[in-house]
Parts: C-alpha cells; structure tokens; sequence
C-alpha cells in the first residue's frame, strides 16, 4: 500500500507507504523533501493504545509480570524480567544462584529467536531483493531454512523453561514455578552445539552482503554489568559518558508525546536522541564478550564499536553466538535448585527493572502499597526510545540520496527503518513509510 | 492446475504474539506456503496483494473507530475469517478499560489526551462482524492453529475440542492441583488448547483460553473462597486475559463490591 505524488518534478513531492511490512506492529513513515533537501522526517506509530499503565493500577503486584508480558509477543520475556526484577527490588529480595542463571537462560532463548526471525526472515531479504523470507527461500534455501532451525532452537528454550515460546507460563515473583529437570536442559545441547558452528557460518555468509555507505555518531545507551554481557541486570551507561543506577532512569531519559504518534518519544535530558539495542550493547560491553564471539566478530570484519546501522544485521548474529555460548555455559554447569523460587512478601514503596530486551533497554517502574496493590507504574520500551532516532536516521540516510528514483528510496528507507527491528507492538505497538516531496 | 488459496494476517488491537505462532512454525512453514498463496501478512512479507482472500486470519480486538470500520472491510474482503487469539475473540487484556472510565485511562498515560483516539470498550471481532471459526487462547496454541489451517484446506471443520483444561490435565495423568496441594486454579471453567500447561508445571490455570462451554463459574467461586481466595483474588483472576468474555465478565462482576 503505498503511494507517490509528485507536483512539479524536481521541487516538490509525496512518497507514501501507510503500512510497513516486515516490522512488529503498526506504523508509517513520513518524508517531506523540498527542493531536494528533507524538511521532516517522521516515523508515525498509530497502534492503537491499549493503556497497560492505567489498567495495572489497582492489580495485586505478583500480576504485573504475565500482565506486561502481553505488551509484546515478539519480546515477553523482556517484559516478564523487567517487571519482576521491579517487584523485587521494591520488596528487597535477589535472585541468585541456578535461578539467576537460568533466568539468563530463558533471555539467551528469547534473543536467539527474537534476532533469528529479525535476521533471516525480516532484515535479510532487503539485502537480497526479496519480499519475504519464502521468496527468499526458494533461492537461499539452505541459509533460510538453517535461520529457522536455529530460531527454532530459541524457542525450545524458551519452551523447556517457560513452558511456551510466546508468552511463558512458568517466571513468577522470585524465580519459577517449576525449575527444569537436569535432561530437560541436556535435551538443548546437541542443538546448541550445532548452533555454535552455524552462527559462524552465517557470519561468513552475512558479511558478503552489500551495505549502504551510511555512519553516524550515535549516542549509544544501555545496560553495563561489571562482570557479564547484560541481560537482566546493569547500569544504564551511554557513550556520552552516562553512568547512573537503573533507577535513575526517569532522570536520564525523558519521555515526550507527539501527535503523529501513540507511543511517548525519549531524549536524553541535556542531549538528543540515543540509539538503544544490540549496536549499543556491542559498543559499550564488547570487553564483555567472550573471546571466541570477539574473534567471530573480527572475522565478520567488525571493530569493538559499529556505527553503520545496515550492519547491525552482523551485530544481531553476534549477538546470537553470544546468547548461544551462554546458554551452553548455563546448561553445562546447571544443577537443580533447592526451590524454584524464593519468596517474595509485599512491601509498601517504589522500585525498578531495566533488562535488555533484543531491541534494547525495558524498564519498568512500579509503585506498590503494604498489601501488594500496585498504585503507580511505567513502562519504557526501547523502540519508542529509538522511534527519534530512527527519524534522525531517515533524515540523513534520504537527505544524502533525495535524488533516487522514488521507488528505491522508498526501498532503502524501509530498509532503513528495518536496521532497528522497531517493534510497534511494543512500543505502544507498526509503522507508515509517507514521503511528501514539497 | 488449481489455483491455490489465498491467505490474509491481518491485526488490530494486540501484542503481535498470535500471528507470530504462524512464523514459529519453523518446521511447516515453507512447505504451507507451498500450499497457501500469502497475499497478505505485514508482519512478514513487503508482497501485499488486494483482495478478496480465500481465509483471513484476525489477530486483536476493536478499540477505534478506524479499527470497527477497517474490520467491516476485511469481511467484505474475506471469503473465510477465522479470530485468532483471546484479544480477537473476548477484547483481550485491554479490555480492562470496560471495567473503568477511559478518559481517565488515556490521561494517566498520555501527556496530551487530545492526541489520542480510542473507544471506550475493547470488543471482540465477532462483536462487530460475522466470524466463521474462533481459535481460542492468550496466544493460540500453535498445533491447534495448523488444524484449523489444514482443514480449512481440506474443506472439514477444524477439530478443536471445547470442553474443560481438567480434561486434558486427566488426559495426561497430572494429579490435580486444587484437591492435592489446595492450589487456586481456573482449570474447571477454561478452554482446552494449551495441553494443561500450567497445571504440568505445577500452577493453577489463569484462565488464558477463556470460557470453555457450558461453565459454571459460581461453583468453582464458591470452592475458591473455601479455598482461602478472597473476594479481591477471585474477581482478578475472572477478570484477565479474557476479562470480557460473557461467563468470565459476569463472574467477576458478581465479586466487585
């Protein structure tokens, strides 16, 4: 669905696509370029609202997790861990130990999947010239059908620990309701085993592809943790020199509301626009990494930082060798916890969870009374954090080529929009590629 | 050689997790897609082809007047629409604004209210328009969302089965957890489909697919209170993920003060 008008060809025009494909959600882009220059760039998100803050008040306080995980099914463990790290730092209890690692676990699980359906079937088909990733299939057989498996793999751990790939029944308050039996988490190895060899061939195969010639001084934010790459828990660190406790957050990140959009925009208070997600993550954490994923990196032909957003589709699967050298770590050294959980009582105050969903920082804030009735919430998803610079990307992704034909520079910035697998749902939930030329 | 079918995905008012049970399919995927035509599926292909579509899936709830209009459009389009999903058949989670006064709701998360449109109940699709199948649960299960793709295929009715969660916790030989371990539990009133899942991990069913048929929900109330749940708990737990499905809704309503 989409559309061009041009008045006087040259000066002024209108390119619109109302719907984008191949992202999470529901949401347009809008271009207005004047005299070859762009004028506005705008990413207009018009899922419609469906007010988890305002309907979570009055919830008791051990809900919030599978409340919030219904925000997103692409990312629901994100949601779960934020709300619960939240809830537990209000009532003063820490998870540690097997149930910490396995709570890595269920997030290597989510990563593997949530990067997997971005890369090979979302991302690499613009690099290809393909629609999907079945047209995409019939000429790259192999690489799609060994992307699937491999997400595939992310869904099975997140099904031995959560008893469901979208929207996992077993993480509670404190841990799980049942942990998983030492052969369950064996069952995973041999897969993962085989995960760890493709995700260098694919690499391989990835890094041969063609990449804009397009870089930017973003301002990355994420989590830091000081021993680990972070998953659940860090501080939030920006290569702006950001370095504050999570529940800081609401001072750091501002959040704005917009007309052209029903998700709330972030900026840095006394800055700009900040990039959240795994170019943020690789840049501020790469000494976390372990050797050999640094190794597959430098093979990939990455720095320690990566500043081209089309290259974030090496990033991601980075990032999946990562979550696949982890979670075969985990499992390796797992032994069946005592409990499943500990226990959390309720206790009457303010606390905070930021974890690093695929897309980048969740946080959630959450104020509950004596009883465990929850008062006061919020919720930040990182895609409405990265909407403002997605829009500064357009802004000079087509600033640099308003002279393409309409067609292909309709193409590159959906591309362009795709580099963040923005996930609308989320971030109140699709976008609209509308470029007007004036 | 026939033509083959034409498949549409299409999505209102929700997380994105049910239409993404179409893209976990990893294993049957490319060969249904040798088998169905994907006209439209935005969440997977930039291929996006007009209508009419032969089957139309619908993921998501009605909570905008664009969205009760769009929805009208999709029917005229669709010679086959299947509801997907607990926000397609009961309003979802985001049916908890019909509990409660949504101005209020969009000024406690929205800067400037006058920026957003939205009605003031999240309804079900069938609410709106005809429905030809409704495949339960909060997401759909995706064995069961095959089923309905294969028999609409081969033109028989889907076999989904709409009696009680306790009948497929009987099925697999889990000892139940309200009688053993006195556990609150919504597995007597709710759909099947999930293969008792909450129950195998040792949790009480919260109720995710919804009504099954022909529940008595003041029964299983009543046991509850017995059990120690009080009113507060028992009036959340009806009112959740399927918060406005009629035996769900009336039930809680009968525990608010």
């Amino acid at each position: 669905m989409s559309s061009s008008e041009s008045s006087e060809p040259g000066k002024s025009k209108t390119i619109k696509v109302d719907y984008l494909a191949r992202v999470e959600g529901e949401g347009s882009l809008y271009l207005k370029i004047r005299d070859g220059a762009v004028e506005d760039a705008k990413l207009k998100i018009f899922e419609p609202p469906r007010f988890f803050e305002a309907f979570l008040r009055g919830r008791d306080f051990r809900e919030a997790p599978d409340i919030t995980a219904r925000i997103c099914g692409i990312c629901p463990v994100a949601y779960l861990m934020s709300a619960c790290h939240a809830m537990e730092s209000v009532c003063g209890v820490r998870v540690d130990g097997q149930l910490r690692a396995l709570r890595r676990l269920l997030y290597c699980g989510e990563w593997i999947e949530s990067h997997g359906l971005h890369v090979f079937m979302l991302h690499a088909p613009d690099f290809y010239g393909f629609d999907d990733a079945v047209a995409m299939a019939k000429a790259h057989p192999e690489l799609v059908q060994r992307g699937l498996r491999l997400k595939k793999l992310g869904n099975a751990i997140m099904t031995a620990l959560g008893g469901r790939e979208v929207h996992p029944i077993n993480i509670k308050l404190g841990g799980f309701y049942r942990a998983p039996r030492r052969r369950e988490l064996d069952a995973l190895r041999g897969e993962l085993e085989w995960a760890r060899e493709f995700t260098a061939v694919a690499l391989a195969r990835l890094k041969e592809l063609e990449f804009p010639d397009f870089e930017r001084d973003y301002e990355f934010m994420g989590l830091r943790h000081p021993s680990e790459y972070p998953l659940n828990e860090g501080r939030l660190v920006s290569s702006a020199g950001v370095d504050e406790p999570i529940s800081r957050y609401d001072c750091v990140l501002r959040e704005v509301h917009v007309a052209h959009s029903t998700s709330l925009q972030s900026r840095r208070v006394g800055g700009g626009p900040v990039h959240m997600g795994p170019m943020a993550r690789y840049a501020l954490n790469h000494d976390k990494l372990p050797p050999e994923v640094q190794q597959l990196a430098r093979d990939a032909g990455l720095g320690a930082r990566c500043q081209n957003p089309f290259q974030s589709v090496l990033v991601r699967m980075v990032e999946i060798a990562y979550a696949v050298h982890e979670a075969a770590r985990i499992i390796a050294e797992y032994a069946e916890p005592d409990a499943p959980a500990i226990a959390v009582e309720p206790r009457a105050g303010t606390g905070y969870g930021a974890t690093e969903a695929p897309r980048g920082v969740c946080y959630q804030r959450y104020t509950i009374d004596d009883a465990g009735v929850i008062t006061d919430c919020k919720i930040v998803a990182p895609t409405s954090v990265n909407q403002a610079v997605i829009e500064e990307d357009l802004r000079v992704f087509a600033g640099a080529r308003a002279e393409l034909p309409d067609e292909q520079l309709r193409w590159q910035c959906e591309q362009a929009i795709r580099n963040y697998d923005p996930c609308i749902s989320c971030s109140c939930h699709f976008l609209k590629l509308d470029v007007e030329r004036v | 050689m026939p033509r083959k079918p034409r498949l549409a995905v299409f999505k209102f008012a929700s997380c994105d997790g049910c239409q993404l049970s179409l893209l976990d399919c990893e294993d049957e995927l490319l060969a249904l897609a040798g088998e169905l035509e994907i006209s439209h599926f935005l969440e997977a292909s930039s291929a996006v082809q007009d209508g009419p579509y032969d089957l139309s899936l619908v993921e998501g709830s009605i909570t905008t007047p664009h969205d009760a209009a769009r929805i009208r459009e999709v029917r005229r389009q669709s010679r086959a629409l299947v509801t997907i999903g607990a926000c397609a058949t009961a309003g979802g989670i985001q049916a908890l604004r019909n509990f409660r006064d949504v101005r209020e709701f969009t000024r406690i998360v929205y800067a400037r209210p006058d920026y957003i449109e939205t009605l003031e109940r999240s309804t079900a699709i069938a609410d709106h328009v005809p429905v030809d199948f409704e495949l339960r649960g909060c997401p759909i299960n995706k064995a069961q969302l095959l089923e309905v793709l294969v028999s609409f295929l081969r033109r028989k009715r889907p076999n989904i089965p709409s009696h009680s969660v306790c009948v497929e916790c009987k099925r697999r030989g889990i000892v139940c957890l309200m009688v053993a371990r006195g556990t609150a539990c919504l597995g007597p009133v709710t759909h099947a489909g999930c293969g008792a899942l909450c129950p195998s991990f040792h949790r009480g069913c919260y109720g995710c697919f919804g009504p099954a048929e022909s529940v008595n929900t003041p029964a299983l109330a009543e046991r509850l209170e017995q059990l120690g749940v009080d009113r507060g708990h028992r009036l959340r737990l009806f009112r959740s993920f399927n918060a406005n499905a009629p035996e769900f809704r009336e039930e809680s309503e009968r525990h608010e003060q």
